[in-house]
This record gives C-alpha cells, structure tokens and sequence, in this order.
C-alpha cells in the first residue's frame, strides 16, 4: 500500500539560515495515526506546518520533499498547494479560542469551507451531520452560537469539525488537547480516535506529551533539536527504548502509581542554532562517547520498522523504576504546624461572586507534604494564597504552629513571614526581569532573616548551588535563563529565607516533562535535606503521586477527598477522584510493568 | 531609576534606531542652540540696534524684530526658557503622576476609585482656560506657566502609568514581595517601576512635546515669560504683525519649536524600542 504521505530530506531554516529541523524523513500510511513528540524548541510544530507546504514568518522550508498521496507540496505553485490544503490535508491548530474567528458563529465557520471549495449550498445537512459526527449538538440555536459562548472542549471540537468537514485523507493535530483539563483532554482522545476508525484518515499528532500519544498513536517519532531521534511502534518505542533521550523522558513521565521515583534529564534543551557537529543530545545524555561529540549520527534501525538516531543505542537500559516506599508509610501523627480550617474564600467578579473554597480544613505536620489537586477553577491556588497572606478569605482560620496568623501577609510578624513562603506557577512572571538573579535571591535573606549585604552574597552562592544552579549565575537577568532555570532561581529566593513550609503552585504546569522530572527530583530532595514542610498545588495526579503524602482533591472549591496519597490513588471513594484517575494520560500498563523490580 | 535600568540605558542608545538617531541630531541641534547659544550672541539680546523689521543683512543675519534688536541674538537667547520651562514642567508632572498612577494600580480598591475620579475631574477642565484662572489668580510669569502645565499634564501620565502598572503588579515576582512583607515604597521603586520604564520612556516624548506647545501658547499668549526677555515663543507673539514682509522673525523661532518636537518624538520612541522591551517588560533579543 502506498503511503498517504512520504516526507524526505525535509529541512527548515530560519532565514538566517540557523537550522530548524533537517533529515526529517517519514510516511504515514492510511488510518494510521502517527505521533511527533518533542520538548518546546524540539521542531514538532515546524515539522507538523511544513506537511501543508507552509512555514512561518522568519523561516523557510529549504529542501526536501512533502508528498500528499503523490502530490508534491513543497516548491510548488501556490494555487496547486492550496487547493491540495482545501481537499486532501487539514490542520487542528493548538489553541481553539484562538484560532477560530470570534465573530463569525460557529456553524458558517464549518460551512466557509464548503463555499471556498466551490461547492453550491445549503450546506445545513453537512453541517449538522459533521457536529454530531464531533459529538455536539447540532441544533439550529448551537450553530448560530459565536465561539465566546462555548467551552473550550466544544471550541476544540468546533476546530475538528473544520477539519472534517472537507473529509481529508491526512490531518495535521497539533497539540490539539494542550490547555484543556484532563476529562476533557480525555474525552477529546477519545474522540479523535474514534473519528480516524471512522473516516479511515491518516493523523499527525504533534504534542509534547508522550503519555497521551502513547494512548493514541499506531507509531511515535520522538524528536529532539530539529530531528527524529527514534521512531517505531508505540509498542516497541515504549517498551524497549534506544535512544537515552527515549529512555529519559520515559522516565520523567509522571505517571499514578503512588511513591514513584521521577527522573528528569539533567542540563537545558538544546536550541536552534546551538548544534554541535555531533549528537545534539550528547551534553544530558548518560552514555555519550567521544565520538558521539565529533561525528554525526546516521539512522540505524534496529529492527524493520523501527530507527534510532545513535552511536550507542545497544547500551541504553531497558527501563527500570523506582519507588520511595519510604514516603507511603503512615506516620505518627505529629503536632500540626499549618492548621487550616473552615476556610472560605469568595472572588468578586463583575458577573458576582465565584466561591472559590468552601469550607476547606486541612493541616501540615513537619516535615509532611500534602498536595491540592484540581482542575483549573477548582480553588486551589486561592486557597495557597490565602496561606501565603495573598487573598483575603472571607471566613475560617488559618494558623501556625498552633497561634492563629492574621490574613494579609504585611500584618503577620516577621517570623511567620519567613516561615511559609511561596513559589509561583509560571517562571516567565515570577522573577522581576529588571534585576540581576542573585538581587532577587539576595533580598529576602536581608530583609527576613536581617543579614547583611556580604553574608546575603554568600548565602546566594550556597542558594544556587543548593538548587543545582553555578553561581555565575547571579549576575544574569532572568530573561538569560531556560524555564526550568527561572523555576530554580525562584525556589532559592523562596529558600533564601530559611522557611519551614514551602507552597508550590503548579510549580512545574509550565516546564517541559524532562524538566519537570528533574525539579520534582530537587524539591523532594531539598525536602529532605532542610526539613521542610510541603503545600504542592498540581492538577496532575501523576505529579502528585511522586511528591505528596496526603492529597486533597477539590472541586469547584469543595473537597471531595481528603486522605493519603497511596490509598486516595488504589482505592479512590469519590466518584470525581476515580473520574479524574481514568482521565489522567498515562503510560500503557506494559511499560511500567515490565520495568518494575 | 533602578541601577540596573540606567546600566542598559548606554547599551539601549548604541542600537538606537535610524529615525531615533534623527531624532537624537534634532534635539541636540535645538537644545544645542537654546542652552549655548546665550553665550555667543553677536549683541545684547535686549539691545535695539537698528530700524524695526530690516530684512537679513549689514551684520544682522537674520534681520531686525519690531523694535530693531538684532533677531540672531534673540534666538540665541531665547531657547532656554521654553526648553527648560517645560521640561521642569513635564518632570513635575512624571514625579506626581507617576507615583499617583502606580498607587492607584498596586494598591486598588478605594484608592484607586479616589485618585483616578481626581484624575478624571482635572482632566475635564479646557487647559487654556484652567491656564488663564491661574495666571489672573497667581500673576502670570514662569513659576505660573511650569505649576500650571505640570498640572494639566498630571492626569494623562496618570493614567497611562496606572495602566502599564496594572500589568505589572499582578506579577508574581510583586506577589512574592508583598508575601514577603515589603513596604509600599519598596514595591513601588524596586519592583513595579523598573518594569514600566519604557512606558514612561515612550510616553514622555509626546509628553514633553506637550508641555513645550504648551508652555509657547502660554507665553505667546502673554502669561508666562514677559517682555523685554528673549524668548522664542514671545518672539512669535512680538514678531507677528511684521509676518508678511519681516517673515524670518515668526518662522525662525517656530521652527525651532516644530524641530524640537519632532526631534524629541522620535527619540523617545527610539530609545523605548532600542531599549529592547517587549510589551510584557520581558527583555527581547534582537
């Protein structure tokens, strides 16, 4: 059988010439669903825009070849590519909100295809049979809704049904579940899924995240700074991993078996433009040679079907996991140091007010972490700045270590200041872009813990070196640094200030898996080491799983379940927590089983 | 200004861009002209030395105004005011407005509603007319014109400060310094106000331009700087009934005006964009 698309030699540059991806080389059969997985800056965007012959503003497609069912999309005339785009490949962009037209409604966004493929109306029956084809309802008042007024499952939906409509033999999904809460994502899968059994359509998957296409996918081509370094069957590609890059991020993926051990890639992604001659994995990577450095790597291919992108790819362990049992023990139960109770917090909007904690009790004990878990909207993140003395609840107590604690931060006493301390979600706003790094280190070891100008220097060296950071780095703005850096950078400055409780919120939401592994690793060792206390806000059980003791999981700012992390997760008694276990993306059963001791 | 900022400032200005660097010659010529030229004047600026209205030459370049003193000397000295006027005028109203911008977006709430109603309430007055009250009430003269247009300037810096601040002050790094404890002031100059610095970069430029037409209408109009002194917009003012044959005694000193305006304009953005910000405060690289 011919393949639906062949892809050779394909290599994008920006139009400075530093190389985006090259060497990308593949074929998708019919029905088949392949998935591109990579870290941000990895080219799987690139990769999956330059299947429709299109490239972005500042870069190129320079060579190679992009064949849809036998149709060339590279190099040709621009009319002979669009009409290929308008009848034979479709593209599900990333952000539904934002890529469908705000002020055209719903059902005329489907039906604008139809016209601009010359078709005669009325287009209502086609219409209405795509959306309950997408699962939504294809009434008369939905189709005539604006895209504001769905949810953004539907608006993902609505984004599918444009690129059904026309019955294309390829589509192009890239990233089409990235923002949406994991039901959601799940249902969505699901349904992708089901509509490629259905309309036999081959499918690129681009997505960052190996857990989902592991559930989708036929095959997985995992790329890194600009090529494919792997590519087999989800199967073999899963199971036994040859690229130590494969291996890595297989070991990052959180995943809800309690107790279980991350591992993160060390080092930052390589980006465009920082090649070396050799393996551009080469500088994180545990198995490279001196020749991994100086030459390139041509693809072998271990078995039929499969290729891998590596000198060494016979030494790369078979994938083994570990678990910290230490951590499911039960504890004696200790004085609490955060005591939260009856805690009610309100935001008022101009719509009225959302209640975003209803009756909320829970306590930490010393050196016990204890995990919020929740959707977006669910009140976690008030409730963790309510404790940090950043919103005002509107009812209940809040106290440490035993003596109730006013509610705004600026009127507890210094020693409470210090105590609990905070770090944000998203590392890009976190860290003042205006200041050197070891400044913002620097600052609360002074003006909490009262030290002078030379003993703050010197506590920002042993703080960076603390946080895995060299202690060059203090004299950087922030916008020098990697995410994953930023993220480190403000857990020191939260540690500069000698705390006994540290608040994590969706500390690792923003990072890249590999990285997120690795500052999970830090956290629960920094844990260790300084006694702390742990408040982990996530909306990823998987996550949760690795870091806390006990786990609370909210809804809507009730609490649904409130117990140990290990049995909240064998054994879950509120519907909503076994609904939100179902839905979380995980690795297939094999995987796991087959690395384990 | 935080140290951090003013050490980008000389790396900003190396990669100014083409119209901020004519900018930058514009302004250094105009304010080149106001601030040295006193010193080289050929006569005494107040000095009558010839008829009224000559045209250009017989040692007076650029001719005689309407009382026969030498117009070269007169623009030579007559810069100072209008440039210096109003730029004391424009600082004024950044150190007010800006600090009332800023409080009104960290703090919110009451505060806010309070200061920016002001705000509104001195942004509804005619601003000649608000000038006019003033100088009947406090004489004309230059102390008049630098309260009155720092004033009406206050409410617009205001409001666009409050703005840029808005943006900046849900950031976390300003909730990690009130988890902290810090103190108003803190926040304010340490952590929201370097981040709004292109803003008040960008903005001042037209702001200052502003002040300057202000300040000349204000002075044209007879309430700020009085005769005999030398000063550019006067000098429009004095010079006007002679425009149709003595034509260089009106065009002269508003062309200088107009090149100051123009000049500081595109400086102003120049160096809001060569100081390479993004809109976020995030640095970008170019």
């Amino acid at each position: 059988m011919t393949p639906v698309l062949a892809v050779s030699g394909l290599e994008v540059r920006l139009d400075n010439g530093i190389i985006v991806i090259d060497e990308i080389e593949f074929e998708l059969r019919r029905g088949e669903i392949l998935g591109l997985v990579g870290e941000s800056g990895s080219g799987k965007t690139t990769t999956g825009l330059a299947m429709l012959g299109y490239a972005r503003p500042g870069v190129q497609i320079c060579s190679g070849s992009v064949q849809v069912l036998g149709n060339e999309m590279l190099g040709e005339p621009q009319e002979a590519i669009q009409r290929i785009r308008r009848d034979l490949i479709a593209y599900v962009p990333q952000d539904a909100a934002v890529s469908l037209n705000p002020s055209v409604r719903v059902g005329a966004q489907v039906s604008a295809i139809l016209r601009a493929r010359g078709e005669r109306g009325p287009f209502e029956d086609r219409v209405r049979s795509v959306f309950e084809r997408v699962e939504l309802p294809a009434s008369e008042d939905f189709m005539r809704r604006f895209p504001h007024q769905l949810s953004g499952g539907q608006q993902q939906r609505v984004s599918l049904a444009v690129a059904l409509v026309r019955e294309p033999a390829i589509v192009v999904l890239d990233e089409p579940t990235t923002g949406l809460d994991v039901i959601t994502q799940d249902r969505i899968l699901r349904e992708i899924r089901r509509l490629r059994d259905e309309t036999g359509a081959a499918m690129l998957y681009v997505s960052h995240d190996l857990a989902t296409v592991s559930a989708l996918a036929d095959r997985i081509a995992v790329m890194y700074a600009g090529r494919i370094v792997e590519m087999g069957s989800t199967e073999s590609l899963l199971g036994r991993p040859r690229h130590p890059y494969t291996h890595g991020l297989i070991s990052a993926i959180p995943d809800t078996t309690p107790g279980l051990t991350l591992r993160g890639i060390g080092g930052v992604a390589v980006g465009a433009g920082e090649r070396a001659a050799g393996c551009s994995f080469v500088a994180r990577c545990f198995l490279a040679t001196s020749q991994c450095r100086e030459e390139a790597q041509e693809p072998a291919h271990p078995t039929a079907g499969t290729m891998v992108r590596c000198f060494e790819w016979k030494r790369t362990p078979p994938i083994t996991i570990s678990r910290n049992d230490e951590r499911l023990r039960p504890v004696a139960a200790e004085e609490a140091w955060l005591a939260v109770s009856h805690l009610q917090a309100v935001h008022r909007t101009r719509a009225g007010i959302v209640v975003a904690a209803y009756d909320v009790s829970f306590s930490i004990g010393p050196r016990r972490s204890l995990a919020l878990v929740g959707q977006s909207g669910s009140g976690k993140t008030t409730i963790a700045r309510c404790i940090a003395g950043l919103h005002v609840p509107s009812g209940g107590q809040i106290s440490w270590r035993g003596a109730l604690i006013p509610a705004k931060a600026r009127d507890r006493s210094r020693a409470v200041r210090r105590d609990i301390q905070i770090v944000f979600q998203n590392p890009y706003e976190s860290l003042n872009p205006r200041r050197v790094i070891g400044a913002q280190i620097a600052r609360p070891a002074r003006q909490l813990r009262g030290l002078g100008r030379a003993d703050a220097q010197r506590d920002v060296a042993l703080l960076l070196d603390r946080v895995r950071l060299p202690a060059r780095i203090a004299t950087r703005y922030p916008a020098e640094l990697s995410g994953g850096e930023r993220q480190r950078v403000a857990i020191a400055r939260a540690l500069a200030a000698a705390p006994k409780l540290l608040i994590c919120d969706e500390v690792t939401s923003a990072l890249d898996v590999s990285v997120q592994a690795a500052v999970i690793e830090l956290l629960m060792e920094l844990c260790a080491e300084l006694d702390l206390s742990l408040l982990f806000i996530s909306h990823d059980l998987g996550v949760v799983a690795s870091v806390a003791d006990e786990a609370l999981v909210l809804e809507k700012g009730r609490v649904k379940e409130h117990g140990p992390v290990a049995s909240l997760l064998r054994d879950p008694r509120a519907d909503y927590t076994r609904e939100l276990l179902a839905a979380a993306p995980k690795l297939p059963e094999s995987v796991r089983a087959k690395g384990a001791p | 200004m935080r140290r951090d900022t003013v050490r980008r400032l000389p790396r900003g200005l190396r990669r100014l861009p083409k119209s901020g660097l004519v900018g930058a010659v514009l302004v250094a010529i105009v304010m080149g002209i106001a601030l040295f030229g006193r010193l080289v004047t050929p006569h005494p600026a107040a000095q009558i030395v010839g008829a009224p209205y000559l045209g250009p030459g017989g040692g007076h370049p650029l001719g005689t105004d309407f009382l026969g003193r030498d117009l070269l000397s007169r623009v030579l000295a007559g810069g100072l005011t209008v440039v210096g006027l109003s730029a004391i005028a424009t600082l004024a109203a950044y150190l007010v407005g800006a600090t009332i911008g800023m409080l009104a977006a960290y703090v919110g709430g009451l505060t806010d509603a309070l200061a920016m109603r002001s705000m509104d309430v001195l942004l509804a007055f005619p601003p000649f007319l608000f000038l006019l009250v003033l100088a009947s009430g406090g004489g004309p003269g230059p102390i008049t014109a630098v309260i009155g247009v720092a004033v009406i300037q206050i409410p617009g810096v205001a409001r666009v400060i409050r703005a840029a601040a808005q943006e900046v002050a849900v950031r976390s790094y300003v909730e990690a310094a009130v988890a902290r404890g810090e103190s108003t002031q803190y926040v304010l100059s340490r952590e929201i106000f370097p981040n709004i610095v292109s803003t008040v970069v960008a903005d001042g430029g037209p702001r200052y331009t502003g002040s300057i037409l202000l300040t000349a209408g204000l002075t044209f109009l007879g309430l700020g700087l009085q005769p005999p002194a030398a000063d550019w917009a006067l000098m429009i003012s004095e010079n006007r009934d002679g425009l149709t044959f003595a034509p260089l005694g009106v065009l002269v000193p508003a062309l200088l005006i107009m090149l100051l305006t123009i000049g500081v304009n595109l400086l102003g953005d120049g160096i809001a964009r060569s100081l390479g910000l993004s809109r976020s405060g995030e640095l970008v690289e170019s």
